[in-house]
Parts: C-alpha cells; sequence; structure tokens
C-alpha cells in the first residue's frame, strides 16, 4: 500500500519548551518526522516555540512558525496554511493535547484538516482510563483495581474500598505530573487534590498499588494494514512505583521468559489494534509480580514517547521516522531498514530487531538547583536527562551508563572504608528509592548484606542485584590481586569497570592503569549496533565499545573530524549545545569531512545514526574519547577533535586530550584556561582597557568577608569553573555570606570561591560572536528584560537589543574584538556584559558555543554554529561571506531596521518539586540557572513579540480580569507607571497594604488584599493566596524582598508565588518583566496578533538562507 | 566468580578459525554444525528443540539463563543440541516457575558449552562464511589437533535424521473440549506446542513415528473412516535425504486427506509436489523473522529455525499430479519461500498448505497462529 497521493502538506507540531518530562527527545522524533515527510515531497508546515530545537531550522520544513503551541496561535497557522493533514503524534503531550483542543473547538472541521497517526477516538481511548481498562479486560488482560475520581469525595472512597497505600493517576498530563502514592487520608487529601488541579478534565484514578512489581515497556510501531512489530522491549531495574523516566532501565528485557514475554506482546499488538492507532508508534507499560508472573497493563502513549527514543537508539530501529511513513500510508514492508544490506538491497522495517547487547539508560537530577526539593522519586518524573550506555554484557552498559552521568558520586566506589558501612542502616535506607540509590545498594553489598536481604529492601529483581555482587567481586578482585595483570584488567574492563575506578582501587591515577593497558595491549574493539544481532551486514556505522575480539571500525580515506557532544541533559546544559553540535556535522560533512560524533544522550538529534558519517555512542570521559581518538586515527586520517560546542562537557576535556596528543580544533585549551581563570583573564581585560565588577577568590569564610568589605556589598558568590551557574547566590551581609561559605562543601584552595561585586541596577547583556583570528562576527546582541544578577539563561531577553543603542553596540563590539583576540579564540564566543551607570562591564567570557546560539541563529537567520565549524577547521569570515554561509555584509550587532524582535523567555520547572512536607519549593529567580527549557517570541515589535513568548511559555498574558500586585519597597516607585496602564486599560488591581497606600497616593485605585500571613479575614475575606489558588486572579506581580532581614514579607512573597506556580498563572517577579508584560498586554488588547513563519521573515528581511540544507 | 573459576575452553571451525572461552554446562568434547540463533527469549525451548539435533548453537543474545529451567518449557524431552555457545551464562535463575539453573541443566544432559567467547565475531564469521562444522572441548588445549577432529565428523548435507529424534511409540495428545478432528501427525523431531495447538482448537492429534505407513496413517481414527487431516512436523536433517516420508505423503495427497507441515514438514511437501530443496549459506534462526502471507499481503512476525528451503517459484502457479501448486508466503528479508499450498486443480479447494516457519511458535511470536485455524477449515473442508 503505497503513499496515499491525497496528502499534499502536513501540518507538524513539535513540543515547545524543554520541560522535565518532554524533553528533546521530541525533537529527535520531530526532525525525525520532518526529514522524511519532506523527502516524500511533501509540504511541512511546522508550529513549535522552542527555538533550540533543530526542527525549527528553517531548511527542516517549508513554513516554520516558531510560535505559542497553543490552540489560537495554531489555528492562525492552519488558516494561513491550510494543510491537509495534522501529524501530532510526535510532538508529545503538548502536540497531542493542542490537537484534541483544536479538534473540540471544530478548528479541524472547519478547515478540512485530517488528524493522521492517531485519531481522536483512539487518543482518547489510549488516555481515558476508564476506556482503556475496559479494551485491556476484552483483550483477556489485567488493569490494576481502580476508581476514578473526580472530588476529594470521590477520593475518600476510592481509598476505603482499595485499601492505602493508593496510587493517583491525574488524566491528560504528560511525565507523570501530578501523580504520587498517598499512605493516608492527609497524603490523598494534598496529591489527589494536586492531581485533580493539573488534569485538565478535573480527573484523577486512584488506584491499588503495585509497588515492587517488576516493571515493563514494550514499543510498537503499527501500519494501516494491521502490521504490528514490537521494537523494542525495556525492562526497568527500579521496580514499580518509580517513574520510568527517573527509573534506570534496560533493553532488552533481560528477566523474562518467552512464555511471559510473548504474553506482554500479544496484548501490546491487541491494545494498539483496538486503541485504534491506525498508524504509528505506542507505548504500553506493564507490572509483573515477580512471586506469581501475573501481568498488570499499567498504561499507553497513543503517540511516540520518551521511551520511543531511547527505544529508537537502543534498537537502531528509527520509530519516528517509521511512524511518519506510516502516517502518510505506507506499510512496514514497504519501507526500508536502513541499517542493514541484506542480499536483496535492505531488509524491511516490518520485523523486530533483536540486540546482542545491553542497553541500559541512567536518569539524571537537579536535585542541587532546588534545595529543599524531595529528592525521593515517585510517579512524578523529577529528572532533567539521562545517559545511555551500550555494552555487550549488563555490568559492561551499566558502569559505562554510570559514568557517562559526569556525577563523581555516580560511580562505584570501593575505596569508603568498609566499618563505615552500617549494614541494618543501608538496608533501611535503600527501601526508598533515590538519586543515587543504587549507589548505596552496592555499599549495602560491601557491608556484607545477602542477596535477599537486598531483594527485601528494593525488590530488585535477583538477577540484577547477582550482577551487582558480580561488579563487587571483580573489585575485590582488583583491590587482592598482588599485581594489575593482563587477567585481572581483562576481566575489570570486561566488565566495564573504568581506568579510574581502578586506578582508585590501586592506589594509581587513571593515566597510570592506561599507561599499563596500553602496554599490556589491552584496548576496546567498537561493535555495531545492527537491528539484527549480525544476521545481516550492516551499512550504518553506529558504534559502542567493548572488551571483545573483533572491531568493526571500517577504514576511511576522507579526512575525519571528531565532535564531542554533550552528554546527558541537565539545567544549564541542554538542546541548546546539542544543536550547535548537529550543525557543525551537517557543515562539516558539506566541507567534504567525515564526520564522527561522540554522544551519550539517546533524546538528542546528535545521537541518531543518521546525522553524522560515523556514531559512537560512548560515554564523555577522557578514557572513553582517547580509545576512539585512537580506534579512528587506525580507520584514517583524523583532523581533530571539536570540543568547543558541547558546553562544558567537553570543554573540560580539551586541556587533557591535547596532553595525549590529541589534537584540538578551533580555540586551543590553553585559549580557554586564559578565560576561565580568573587572574589570568584579568590580564587580559587591562590590556584591553576593559573593566570587570570588583572581584576576590576565597577559601575562608575570612577571606571572603574581607573581600566583600573592601569591595562592598551586595556581592555575587560562586564556586570556580562552573556552567549554569551553579552554587552562585547575591548575598547583601555578612551573616548570608557566612552561611553561604559553610554550606559551600568544595571549598579547598584548588577550588576557591568566587566574590564579585554585583553590579546594581545594570542592564545585562548577553553577545554571541564568532572569531577567525582577524575578523570579529558579532551573531547577536541579546538584552537581558530583567537586571542583571538573573541567570543569564533564566532571564529573558530580547534581541535585536530593544534599549540600547548604536554606540553601546559599537562600545560592545570593540569590548568583543578585544577579549577574543586577547584570549585568542578560533570560533564562537560568548560575553556577558553588565551596562551600570554608562560603564560597560565584563561579567564572564566563554570561549565556546553558548546556550543562546540557536536563538541568535534563528532570531538573524544566520547559522552560526555551521559557520563556527568552519572558522575552526580553518576557513575564515571573509571567506564564508563569500561561501553564502555568513551574510556578505554586516552582521547580528548591524541587523537592518526591518528586523524582527525576538524574545526569549525561560521556563522553570518549579511545579515539579515539593519539599517532603509536601510544600512547593520557593520559584525566584537569582544568579543559579533553574529552567530547563525557553520559548521564543518573534514580531515586528517588542510588546507582541513578548507576549507570543509568554503565551508559549506559560499561557497567554491576559487582556481583562483581575491583578495582584505587591512590590518590594525598592520597586515601588518603578511600578507606578506601568500598574496605572493597566488600571487605565480596565484590570482590577488588587494589591497588598504598602503597594496600594502608593498606588493611592498616585491616583491609582486598587483594592487591598489581604496578606498569607494574615490569615483569613473574621467574615471569611480570603487571602491573596486563597484568591489566587480559587483562580480568581488573572495575573500576579509580585518582586520579592531580597534581603534577609524581612523574614515575613519574604515568606508571604514565597507563598504568592507558590500559589501562583500552582494555579498556572502567569508571575512577574521584575519590574522590568512587569514594563514588557504592560507592552505584550497592549499589543494583544490592541487585537489581532499575526503568526509569520521564519521564511516569511527571511524574505521580509532579505537575508541569505545562510544553509546548509537538510541531509 | 573468581577469575578463572571455570575450566578454559576452546571452540575451532572447520575452517580453522578458533575462540578461547570457558567450560558451560558439561565438560567434555562435542561437535556439530554451528549455526546461531538470535532470539532474544526462549532459551530454554530452543535447546529442546529436537530440530536443532547435531547443531551447535550459538546465541547471539548476550545473558542466558537468566530466567532459569522450569517444566513447563522444554519442547521435547530432553535438550537437543550438539553444543551451546554462550556469552555471559547466568549465576543465578531468577523467575517463579525456575526449578533448576541452565547450567545444571546442561551439566546433568551431558551438553558440552563454552561461554565467555566473542559471539557477535563468531556470529559474524558464519554469516559470511556459512554454516559450517565445529568442535567445543574442555579436554583439548591444542586447536589444531581439534580441527583435524572437526574435518572428520559429519557434515549436515545428506543427512537424515529423523530417525533419531523421532517417538518410539505412538502416542495421543487428546483435543481440549470438545473434539472436532483427528489428526495424524508424523513425528520428525516435532515441538510439544504443537500438538498443543491443535488440541487447543479441537483435534486430537495421533502423534506417530516417522517411520509409518500409509496403512498406520490410515488407521488413525478408522472408526470414524480414518484421520481427518494429516501432519507433518518440523525436524533436523537435510530434506534432500529423506525419501519414505515423501512417498508416503505423495500417497496421502493421492488419496485427498487434507494436509499440514510445519518446517521439515514444507520441506517435504515441497519436494513431494515436486521441488527441489537447498541448504541456506546460514539458515534463519530467530523469533523476528519478517513472512509476508501473499494471499492477504499481511506481514507476520515469526519464529524460525531451518536451515534448507524449498526451491519453488514465487507468483508462479504450478501444476503437479496432485493438483495447482503456489507458493503462499515469503521472508521479506531474503525473498525465500516460507510457505506452499496445493489446490485442487478442478475446484480450486486446498487440499494441503505447509510453511517453513513456526507457527506454533514456543519460543516466538503468536503471530502466524491463524495457520492452525487454517488447518481446521481445511478440514472442514470451509476453504
Amino acid at each position: 500500500m503505497p503513499k496515499r497521493e491525497d496528502i499534499k502538506s502536513v501540518l507538524v507540531i513539535g513540543s515547545g519548551p524543554i520541560v522535565i518530562g518532554q524533553a528533546c527527545e521530541f525533537d529527535y522524533s520531530g526532525t525525525q518526522a520532518c526529514r522524511v515527510l519532506r523527502e516524500e515531497g511533501i509540504r511541512v508546515v511546522l508550529v513549535n516555540s522552542n527555538p533550540a530545537t533543530i526542527m525549527t531550522d528553517p531548511e527542516f520544513a517549508d513554513a516554520t512558525y516558531v510560535e505559542p503551541i497553543t490552540p489560537e496561535f495554531v489555528e492562525k497557522v492552519i488558516a494561513k496554511e491550510r494543510p491537509d493533514a495534522l501529524l501530532a503524534t510526535l510532538g508529545g503531550q503538548t502536540a497531542l493535547n493542542c490537537a484534541v483542543a483544536l479538534d473540540e473547538r471544530g478548528i479541524l472541521e472547519k478547515y478540512d484538516v485530517e488528524l493522521i497517526g492517531a485519531s481522536i477516538d483512539a487518543i482518547q481511548r489510549g488516555e481515558n482510563r476508564e476506556e482503556f481498562k475496559k479494551i485491556v479486560a476484552e483483550l483477556g488482560g489485567e488493569s490494576a483495581k481502580s476508581v476514578i475520581c473526580h472530588t476529594i469525595d470521590d477520593l475518600l472512597a476510592g481509598a476505603e474500598q482499595l485499601g492505602f497505600p493508593v496510587v493517583i493517576r491525574p488524566s491528560f498530563t504528560m511525565g507523570g505530573s501530578g501523580s504520587g502514592f498517598a499512605y493516608n487520608e492527609a497524603e490523598l487529601r494534598r496529591l489527589g487534590g494536586a492531581g485533580l488541579a493539573a488534569s485538565p478534565t478535573t480527573e484523577v484514578l486512584l488506584e491499588e498499588s503495585i509497588l515492587g512489581w517488576k516493571e515493563y515497556e514494550l514499543e510498537v510501531m503499527r501500519d494501516r494494514k494491521d502490521n504490528s512489530v514490537i521494537v523494542c522491549s525495556i525492562e526497568n531495574l527500579d521496580p514499580m512505583g518509580v517513574h520510568t523516566g527517573d527509573s534506570i532501565t534496560v533493553a532488552p528485557a533481560l528477566t523474562l521468559t518467552d512464555r511471559e514475554y510473548q504474553k506482554l506482546r500479544d496484548l501490546a499488538i491487541g491494545i494498539i489494534r483496538a486503541v485504534g492507532v491506525d498508524t504509528g508508534g505506542c507505548n504500553i507499560q506493564y507490572a509483573v509480580n515477580p512471586a506469581d508472573g501475573r501481568i498488570i497493563v499499567i498504561e499507553m502513549n497513543p503517540r511516540v514517547s520518551r521511551s520511543s527514543a531511547l527505544a529508537s537508539k537502543a534498537t537502531g530501529y528509527p520509530i519516528a521516522k517509521i511512524a511518519a511513513k506510516v502516517a502518510i500510508g505506507y506499510t512496514l514492508d514497504e519501507i526500508e531498514n536502513d541499517i542493514t544490506a541484506g542480499p536483496n538491497g535492505s531488509t524491511a522495517a516490518s520485523f523486530e530487531p533483536t540486540l546482542d547487547y545491553v542497553v541500559v539508560k541512567v536518569p539524571r537530577f537537579a536535585f542541587e538547583k532546588f534545595p529543599g526539593a524531595d529528592t525521593t522519586l515517585t510517579t512524578h518524573m523529577k529528572s532533567v536527562g539521562e545517559a545511555m550506555a551500550i555494552g555487550r554484557n549488563f555490568t559492561e552498559a551499566l558502569q559505562k551508563a554510570l559514568r557517562s552521568l559526569e556525577k563523581p558520586e555516580a560511580v562505584f566506589d570501593w575505596t569508603q572504608e568498609i566499618v563505615e558501612l552500617d549494614k541494618p542502616a543501608l538496608l533501611e535506607e535503600i527501601k526508598v528509592p533515590t538519586d543515587g540509590r543504587l549507589k548505596r545498594v552496592m555499599d549495602a553489598i560491601r557491608s556484607g548484606a545477602t542477596p535477599e536481604e537486598i531483594f527485601e529492601s528494593t525488590r530488585i529483581d535477583p538477577w540484577f542485584i547477582d550482577q551487582l555482587f558480580l561488579i563487587n567481586e571483580i573489585a575485590q578482585e582488583i583491590i587482592a590481586s598482588p599485581e594489575l595483570t593482563a587477567d585481572v584488567l581483562r576481566y575489570a574492563k570486561r566488565h566495564g569497570f573504568s581506568d579510574y575506578q581502578v586506578g582508585k582501587m590501586r592506589g594509581m591515577t587513571a593515566d597510570v592503569v592506561r599507561g599499563v593497558r596500553h602496554a599490556l595491549g589491552i584496548r576496546p574493539v567498537y561493535k555495531t549496533v545492527d537491528t539484527c544481532a549480525a544476521e545481516f551486514e550492516a551499512r550504518t556505522p553506529y558504534h559502542y565499545s567493548s572488551y571483545d575480539e573483533e572491531t568493526e571500525v571500517a577504514p576511511r580515506e576522507k579526512e575525519a573530524v571528531i565532535i564531542l557532544g554533550s552528554g546527558p541533559n541537565r539545567i544549564g546544559q541542554g538542546i541548546e549545545f546539542d544543536y550547535s553540535c548537529v550543525h557543525a556535522s551537517l557543515a562539516l560533512s558539506e566541507a567534504g569531512y567525515e564526520t564522527v560524533m561522540v554522544n551519550c544522550n539517546p533524546e538528542t538529534v546528535s545521537t541518531d545514526y543518521d546525522t553524522s558519517d560515523r556514531l559512537y555512542f560512548e560515554p564523555l570521559t577522557l578514557e572513553d574519547v582517547l580509545e576512539i581518538v585512537h580506534a579512528e586515527q587506525q580507520a584514517g586520517p583524523v583532523v581533530g577533535v571539536i570540543c568547543q560546542l558541547g558546553g562544558q562537557t567537553p570543554l573540560g576535556l580539551a586541556q587533557a586530550l591535547k596532553d595525549n596528543g590529541v589534537p584540538i580544533v578551533g580555540t586551543s585549551p590553553e585559549a580557554i584556561h586564559l578565560a576561565e581563570e580568573r587572574g589570568a583573564f584579568g590580564r587580559v581585560l587591562a590590556q584591553a582597557g576593559l573593566v570587570a565588577p570588583k572581584h576576590g577568590m576565597a577559601t575562608t569564610f575570612n577571606e571572603a568577608r574581607e573581600i566583600a568589605a573592601e569591595i562592598g556589598y551586595p556581592v555575587l558568590v560562586r564556586p570556580s569553573y562552573v556552567l549554569g551557574g551553579r552554587g552562585m547566590q547575591i548575598v547583601y551581609d555578612d551573616e548570608a555570606l557566612r552561611s553561604y561559605i559553610e554550606a559551600a562543601t568544595e571549598v579547598t584552595p584548588d577550588k576557591p570561591v568566587m566574590v564579585d561585586k554585583f553590579v546594581d541596577d545594570a542592564v545585562e547583556i548577553d553577545v554571541d560572536a564568532l572569531y577567525d583570528g582577524t575578523e570579529l562576527f558579532l551573531g547577536g546582541v541579546m538584552e537581558h528584560i530583567e537586571e542583571a544578577g538573573i541567570h543569564s539563561g533564566d532571564s529573558s531577553c530580547a534581541l535585536p537589543p530593544i534599549t540600547l543603542g548604536a554606540a553601546e553596540v559599537e562600545r560592545i563590539r570593540v569590548a568583543t574584538l578585544a577579549i577574543a583576540e586577547g584570549v585568542g579564540v578560533r570560533g564562537l564566543l560568548n560575553i556577558q556584559y553588565a551596562l551600570g551607570s554608562d560603564v560597560l562591564y565584563v561579567i564572564e567570557a566563554n570561549p565556546r558555543a553558548s546556550r543562546t546560539v540557536p536563538f541568535v541563529s534563528k532570531a538573524t537567520a544566520t547559522p552560526l554554529a555551521k559557520a563556527a565549524a568552519r572558522v575552526m577547521l580553518g576557513e575564515s569570515i571573509a571567506q564564508l561571506r563569500t561561501a553564502g554561509v555568513l551574510p556578505r555584509t554586516g552582521d547580528g550587532g548591524a541587523l537592518p531596521p526591518n528586523q524582527p524582535i525576538a524574545v526569549k523567555e525561560a521556563v522553570m520547572p518549579f511545579n515539579r518539586f515539593r519539599t517532603p512536607e509536601g510544600q512547593q519549593v520557593d520559584t525566584v529567580l537569582g544568579p543559579e540557572m533553574k529552567s530547563t527549557g525557553e520559548v521564543m517570541g518573534l514580531d515586528s515589535d517588542f510588546g507582541r513579540a513578548f507576549a507570543k513568548s509568554q503565551a508559549g511559555a506559560f499561557g497567554p498574558l491576559p487582556t481583562s480580569g483581575r491583578i495582584f500586585v505587591s512590590m518590594a519597597n525598592r520597586d515601588k516607585r518603578t511600578m507606578i507607571f506601568p500598574i496605572k496602564v493597566l488600571a487605565d486599560h480596565g484590570f482590577e488591581i488588587f494589591a497588598t497594604e504598602g503597594t496600594a497606600e502608593v498606588l493611592r497616593r498616585n491616583g491609582v485605585p486598587s483594592r487591598l488584599m489581604r496578606k498569607h500571613s494574615e490569615g483569613t479575614g473574621p467574615d471569611g475575606e480570603k487571602t491573596t493566596v486563597q484568591r489566587i489558588l480559587d483562580g480568581e486572579v488573572d495575573l500576579v506581580i509580585n518582586t520579592p524582598n531580597g534581603t534577609s532581614n524581612a523574614k515575613s514579607a519574604r515568606m508571604d512573597g514565597y507563598e504568592i508565588r507558590t500559589a501562583a506556580v500552582m494555579a498556572n498563572i502567569a508571575c512577574i517577579t521584575t519590574v522590568q518583566g512587569l514594563g514588557a508584560a504592560v507592552q505584550g498586554i497592549e499589543a494583544l488588547r490592541r487585537g489581532e496578533i499575526d503568526v509569520r513563519s521564519l521564511q516569511e521573515w527571511r524574505d521580509i528581511v532579505g537575508h541569505h538562507d545562510g544553509g546548509v540544507s537538510a541531509k | 566468580m573468581p577469575l578463572h573459576a571455570h575450566k578454559e575452553a576452546i571452540l575451532v571451525l572447520e575452517d580453522g578459525r578458533t575462540f578461547r572461552g570457558e567450560s558451560f554446562g558439561a565438560e567434555g568434547e562435542t561437535f556439530g554444525e554451528a549455526v546461531f540463533s538470535t532470539g532474544m527469549t526462549g532459551y530454554q525451548e530452543t535447546l529442546t528443540d529436537p530440530s536443532y539435533h547435531q547443531q551447535v548453537v550459538v546465541m547471539t543474545a548476550p545473558h542466558v539463563g537468566n530466567t532459569g529451567v522450569n517444566d513447563e518449557d522444554p519442547e521435547s524431552r530432553r535438550i537437543w543440541v550438539a553444543g551451546y555457545v554462550v556469552r555471559d551464562p547466568a549465576r543465578v535463575s531468577s523467575n517463579w516457575r525456575a526449578k533448576r539453573s541452565l547450567d545444571d541443566d546442561l551439566r546433568d544432559q551431558s551438553v558440552v558449552g563454552i561461554s565467555g567467547i566473542d559471539t557477535r565475531a563468531l556470529t559474524r564469521h558464519l554469516r559470511e562464511r556459512g554454516a559450517m562444522r565445529v568442535g567445543i572441548s574442555t579436554i583439548e588445549t591444542d586447536p589444531e589437533v581439534l580441527l583435524k577432529k572437526v574435518l572428520a565428523s559429519a557434515e549436515m548435507s545428506g543427512t537424515n535424521l529423523s530417525d533419531a529424534v523421532t517417538t518410539a511409540e505412538a502416542y495421543v495428545v487428546p483435543a481440549k473440549g470438545e473434539k472436532r478432528f483427528t489428526v495424524a501427525a508424523l513425528d520428525l523431531g516435532i515441538k510439544e506446542m504443537t500438538p498443543e495447538r491443535m488440541a487447543e482448537r479441537g483435534i486430537e492429534v495421533h502423534v506417530l513415528p516417522a517411520t509409518a505407513t500409509l496403512e498406520d496413517v490410515k488407521a488413525v481414527g478408522a472408526d470414524s473412516g480414518g484421520p481427518d487431516g494429516l501432519f507433518y512436523s518440523n525436524g533436523p536433517g537435510d530434506p534432500a535425504a529423506t525419501t519414505g516420508q515423501v512417498e508416503l505423503l505423495q500417497a496421502a495427497l493421492a488419496e485427498d486427506i487434507p494436509y499440514f507441515g510445519i518446517c521439515f514438514g514444507n520441506q517435504l511437501f515441497g519436494r513431494a509436489l515436486g521441488f527441489g530443496t537447498y541448504k541456506l549459506k546460514y539458515g534463519h534462526r530467530g523469533i523476528n523473522q519478517p513472512v509476508m502471507d501473499l494471499t492477504t499481503r499481511k506481514v507476520e512476525v515469526t519464529a524460525h529455525n531451518h536451515g534448507f528451503a524449498v526451491d519453488a517459484p514465487v507468483d508462479e502457479e504450478t501444476s503437479t499430479p496432485y493438483g495447482i501448486a503456489t507458493v503462499s508466503h515469503v521472508n521479506l528479508n531474503d525473498d525465500c519461500v516460507e510457505g506452499l499450498e496445493l489446490k485442487d486443480a478442478q475446484t480450486g479447494k486446498l487440499k494441503g498448505f505447509s510453511v517453513q516457519y513456526h507457527p506454533e511458535a514456543a519460543a516466538g511470536p503468536h503471530d502466524a497462529a491463524y495457520l492452525f485455524d487454517r488447518f481446521i477449515s481445511l478440514m472442514a473442508k470451509e476453504v
């Protein structure tokens, strides 16, 4: 059954900003889908508000709308583009929910748009728990006993019937948002109430507990002829009770007999058929009782999911790509399996991949960013990223995955004294799933716990427990061996031990172990992910290392460039860096190089097997990278390694790679060091006549206090060598400084704390630039909307800058050039400036691709990362201008007058975290980065662009209704004008006492609202918090009292902002944000905000397309 | 497991390639045809599948033995493989049905194995060079000496193994529920799941030894006029080396006894209809093979275990003395013939059919289970 000829254009909806539970895996799937559809000659119209995605590169769609994913905006796109079909199954829950909303509003019918992939009915059947249960029962399967609840009373009655503990699952939420376990009535009221609020249909499923059962997932693919295949089985090492996104997961399933596995398979195929997902991928989750094999179907996602991305990378079967093909009418037997080359060409996609290796995925958490957050793992996903590793056995894959996390504490360590390991305490501790539990399980094993005891505490399958015992036995052998013999080393490597781990146990450095290992000729070989366990020849060089016999790296003629990716997503290092790596790969491939990608993040486009010429799915550690370089050097010429594009992870390896004789292309490691080391950088600035805020370095509180006394409070304190502002804080007095230093665990003489003068009331400016040794190309000058002090990753910003004049931009250009020269940059450079009292301060310079590169590239229609890759390999900016990669004249600092304004807004994960007592964590922004993702609003003026950015990030700004205002004293003067404007527009203003007083004196009427600390009034008057929670407020404006004095005011602010997050309404926390919001609201009130594709903007502005076309 | 707790073992292929590993299962020496199986589940079913008689099976899945061995999953009374090659055998058995470990089972049944070798390298070698003879030894440490023994061992081509695996005595698997049909099933190496799948559809299955004659077949269900159908099972060996069962089948077809064959039963059906058979380079062994039913154009994911295939023209009808034969199923990986159909030349009614793969699964997916229903329809004369 070939492609449908009635579909000429398809609207693809992306997943919007990166949030917990919905990350860049949907960029990967969306990018694949767009590629496929265009290859088929279909016009692709794309909507995605996230500029950091590859899919929103103009060359991946015919019309790319970086617009909010709301029914209102998507309707405008539909009205304008009139697509034949809508594909919403590749953009996560966001896209699916948007499609459902469009259908409910009659928009799809009105414009005659067919929903392809999964129909509305199928989506409803899959996600409506009652209907889904019926389907499972009809197939002879079982579901957990449960009750559907719409009110708190329903919840209480339900719990009575099922017995505690019960599981709470809100309907139609993503990443398990709002779900959890309740062990008693109080917890039920709290979690259940939150769950009802989180569900768009105010529906919660209350379920019997199957805690401790084994958990599995199957990825299914179906075409319109009812051909179904299972792409992959996934087993969770952490038993039921931990969200699969937070679990350590393994592919394929390793502890099922064929009979059990086939039952899961039969159910999966029966379910996809009965739910009616006509074409595409879906994911089905099961629990299996280890005591009797009883199977319970937990849920299904009628769309491509995070697990699909993992399954694609784990098997080499490109789920999203195939899902897109079957959506437009192909059947699985008509689709080629890219990976294999069989006797008659390649084999068909209508088979089930089989693995001759083991894949382990481990989650990466960011609890350190949210002090006070409960670190217990539940059915509510909390991790921000993941690393995947492939090995020829479980132990190898597991240990590779753990070191891929780049958290030293995640790796098994046998050097801790055995006396410190208290077995009973450890057995108690590991009952609760937390980040790092596996390591504590290993400690329990070391403390003498038996496999049975470990099982009793954790319910981890005994086979996995035995594997952990095996790892421990090998470790003991490494320790006890009189000599580090070839046998011992080979044994250790075969089970995934790193040189570092071995060295630590043997009292040697990793370098020495590596030397010994190489001397003994023990090196990894590289195997291939081929979907078929070597049954057919693989065409695609998708490799992983293993300590086995035979390597499969093919010799090559072309010069290769190795690009190091950025590893697991974390706050501060996410999809933006993957974007740059992918661009480099595409650009260098066009320039005639063989591109070799190294990364361990399964969610990314960079780890798609057809992004680069070769892919190594490997940890980004010195050991692993050195071995890859060696293997590739054996295969053919290697020009060098790119460390500059993947963020701090590869940057941190640059010097050591160079020390080991590896050629580094682009900015040299010495230059990197020059920019990062304060003293050396200070000299660069001095030479250029530039100033940095006064600063000093301290290793003790007393030193820090002396520095603070000299430069004056407030000061910004932070550890050295950080990305994403880890551990940064603004402190206003000695007391706060003392508590910061005391809390900072890693302050040592070689890791001092930086104490900087905090430039108050300054405008912060972010610059991305390209330097080739002679010419500077200013990529973009971004003006932060919030004042300096808020981490640049969390600030909203505008490009071109909205208040800076040509003179300021020129000063910035001169300063940037001086720094680029002084540091010795070849490639990208990011500098943060603060402009205060007409002084341009240099806050920091990073000689690497920054988080804002994709934003700048998209806003200015200039492929910065592609240009950077070519500069790093020796081309000049002038040559790139001639080649059409960069504009012939001008740059991002000299944009044409009709250039649209792009506003970037950050998206925060606050609703994901609660304290152990169930309180929301505070939502105030500061110098420590907390956002997980971003959106872009693009329009002809700032107000509209800002309004779009807010709609994309939080939901539309209100155009009427009630506004609550409570300002810190220092902000009261600045607020008067904007609040007056809002009042003039008919908003009803509510305020706290002090704020109301100031407004009244300035002729702005407002009504008093009770403070949270005042409690409910005598006549039942609600407090602010109650009103917000009850949905009586449409916008909250609250600037926090930053100093440590006014405790009660701070607490009130905390409660207010928390309530706003819980009620999901916009909450503005800075004066600058308020000004921008007012402009946005005015733009909205003026009427029609239009949508315009990047391609249209390009034509209007008249830029070249600057493109390397999509592969 | 301390380093070198296991005895060393070597594996030598007939072209001289050698792998060194550790002993797994019984110690000793074994020879056979080296083949690889790509299934990730179902090692217990694989080991006890009589079709693997005289073959040394290489498991491409690295971890084998994780769920131990139970008493329900074997497909016959014993382990048939001549030798077993795995990378990482389990040290513990983890499954609620497990009764003992795989290692113990192999030891108890004197099956010599090897572990810890680069099974992927071995698989790639077999894929490139084809299935070949192999020896595994825990006694002999010199590959040259073992190689000589390998070269002296029997080859698979031209070997008839049916007599070695078949049942000594006929037996009956009663129908479950209401009995609808009686079938004579020739055991050429039958798997237990096959009569089971028939029985649960109301078929009383009379399993006969491979040496059964037409009289023996017709004696089945003699009280109700003979059997409703004849079934040939899977089994080991070269179909070209089999004559008796081919003649028996031809005689049965001449008498219009509805026929269904699986695997070896497909090859013998092919030969009975006048087609040739040939040895595949490295065979199909796994549970993920895509097969298209040419009548419905639907794809089923199927369990395979065959080293030989039928040489018949696809998309073409062939006249035979028994009716019109067509190829009903093909493998989408290599277009090899996976099923045959025989229709009456006059009425167009189905007379018999067979498939090269395993609709009984065990191990493997259940996609092809409809073929048992098709057998029922055939016997009920609905098709």
